[in-house]
């Protein structure tokens, strides 16, 4: 008797727990999915389902210069800041990753802080900084700003994937004659090259996306992407900004797709 | 004749490494929020009168602590949402196989990378007027009139629950697979069914999870301007909107810059009291 009490008992667990989990997953999927379907409709509304099919807002997107113009600058701007974020972030993390000092762990939490500080204000801050001394806004000040709010996800991949690292490789190529530089270039550079790559694709990633530190940064002759985005959506329901959702959603799966296979993202984000 | 000097170790690199980034945060993250915070100390905006005129100004108007509570509680409820929507999936991902864990790793992780306005505005397609919900309820007959979920608090709720999940998600997965699975099978031979098990043993185990989690999506669904404002709409007020009305629209810079310190400090108190929780619960749940 009571072990089938426990069976249903189990049962009733496992039902609940799997029917939340589904639904959670169908809630986080949806939406892209949603959107990717609506952005071919013939019609001129964003009513679901479309009244029919149609590649006509793909080929509006085609002619939107003024998104053009906004998404090259998105583009260069996030190059530049995950080129600067890799070259500071990869040498900070060999530098604070073994380290027990205190001064190493105050600089991972000086590092680490513009993931939970609410961007917004630093932007604002920054802002506030350029225009006293007297630097117009430009890409270059985009670039200083997106870098400080990018550089975390490149520092903390890193530390991750030399916090893997055998100390004892290194020993070895010591003993063995190596100098250091022919060791990192050898032995730690290719073993934490994954982690170093995910780290930028994400960096690469939240600046391409970034809004808080564009809005106070940029003018109308350093558009962005996303802000152009939000503005359009502001003012109408624009089926157009479906169209290029549609583009970026697919970009995405993409870029994701081929970072699993280079770096093994999926199982870098989860340990 | 000394061999090479024996204590240089070789498995660490010297912090000189981490001078150019320190720099780099010293000029362009200190320094501008130490001049935020200087300018916030102003009665006037050219910044000549010092006082704590912008603090008083903000502390004593009902409608300034209004949009500070709003947010505050907004974040609360996202956080809470993702928790219980979050955690049945990390708990599935450590039942299935390797080639589901890959799959439902990446249903979690795409939004994340997904471009937020293109998440927001698939929220404004499913709850708008013509929407999914209002066209399938007016199809069965269960509603005559549209609903209005666009522009409420239960829109930008589940908006940026599901724009955050998977922040949420990705620390609880992480610390439900540091749990022994022998515990949930002892636990069961000893006689207590699965409710009991995940309640007294799988949930305060995972607790550092739990808590890394709510700090990251608590801190991200408060500044999350781009949501709040597309699917909040005019109506609802939250912090980051009213620091950039302040700034932008009415350039008052000290009293956008006061809304702006107490914001970060609002964030690094919450942030303070699920740190210390951590800490609290690492002695409990043994996976730090």
């Amino acid at each position: 008797m009571s072990g089938r009490k426990r069976t249903l008992e189990a049962i009733s667990f496992e039902l609940v727990m799997t029917v939340i989990a589904v639904i959670a997953l169908v809630i986080i999927i949806a939406p892209s999915l949603v959107v990717l379907i609506v952005s071919f409709t013939s019609g001129f509304s964003l009513r679901f389902p479309p009244p029919g099919y149609s590649l006509r807002w793909y080929v509006e997107l085609w002619n939107a210069w003024q998104l053009h113009f906004a998404a090259k600058n998105s583009l260069i701007v996030a190059l530049w800041a995950t080129g600067l974020s890799v070259g500071l972030g990869v040498a900070a993390a060999l530098a604070i990753s073994r380290s027990r000092a205190l001064s190493a762990r105050l600089l991972d939490s000086l590092f680490m802080s513009p993931l939970v500080l609410p961007a917004l204000a630093f932007g604002l801050a920054a802002l506030m900084l350029f225009s006293l001394v007297g630097l117009p806004v430009s890409p270059l000040t985009l670039v200083i700003g997106h870098t400080v709010v990018c550089v975390p996800y490149v520092v903390r991949n890193t530390v991750a994937a030399l916090a893997q690292l055998e100390p004892t490789l290194l020993e070895s190529s010591a003993v063995l004659g190596a100098s250091r530089l022919y060791t990192f270039r050898r032995i730690v550079l290719p073993l934490i090259r994954p982690g170093i790559i995910a780290g930028a694709f994400i960096a690469f990633m939240s600046s391409f996306d970034n809004v808080p530190v564009s809005l106070f940064l940029r003018d109308a002759a350093t558009d962005m992407l996303p802000i152009r985005m939000w503005q359009d959506l502001e003012g109408k329901l624009d089926v157009t900004i479906a169209a290029l959702s549609g583009v970026l959603i697919i970009a995405t799966v993409a870029l994701v797709a081929i970072m699993e296979r280079v770096t093994g993202l999926s199982r870098r984000l989860t340990n | 004749m000394g061999v090479a000097p024996a204590a240089r170790d070789v498995t660490s690199y010297g912090m000189g490494l981490a001078a150019p980034l320190a720099l780099f945060f010293l000029v362009f993250f200190v320094a501008p929020l130490l001049q935020l915070f200087w300018l916030s100390l102003h009665n006037d905006t050219a910044g000549l009168h010092w006082g704590l005129g912008q603090y008083l100004h903000f502390l004593t108007d009902p409608f300034s602590l209004g949009v500070l509570g709003s947010t505050l509680l907004l974040g609360a409820e996202v956080t809470a949402v993702c928790l219980v929507l979050g955690f049945p999936i990390a708990w599935l991902y450590q039942r299935v196989g390797p080639k589901l864990q890959t799959i439902i790793i990446l249903i979690v992780l795409l939004p994340l990378l997904t471009s937020v306005v293109v998440r927001t505005f698939a929220w404004i397609v499913i709850l708008g007027r013509q929407g999914i919900i209002n066209a399938t309820l007016q199809s069965l007959g269960i509603i005559d009139t549209p609903l209005k979920l666009l522009y409420t608090q239960f829109g930008v709720v589940i908006a940026l629950a599901q724009v955050q999940m998977p922040l949420m998600t990705l620390p609880l997965i992480t610390a439900l697979g540091r749990i022994d699975p022998n515990l949930d099978d002892a636990s069961c031979s000893l006689g207590a069914g699965s409710w009991r098990t995940f309640f007294r043993i799988v949930l305060p185990l995972s607790l550092p999870g739990i808590i890394a989690g709510c700090t990251l999506t608590y801190a991200a669904a408060i500044t999350a301007f781009i949501t709040q404002s597309l699917v909040g709409g005019g109506q609802m007020l939250f912090m980051p909107m009213y620091l950039y009305q302040q700034a932008s629209t009415l350039q008052n810079w000290p009293f956008a810059a006061a809304i702006s310190i107490i914001f970060l400090l609002a964030v690094l108190a919450v942030v303070s009291v699920f740190t210390t929780l951590g800490r609290m619960s690492r002695g409990y749940g043994g996976a730090g």
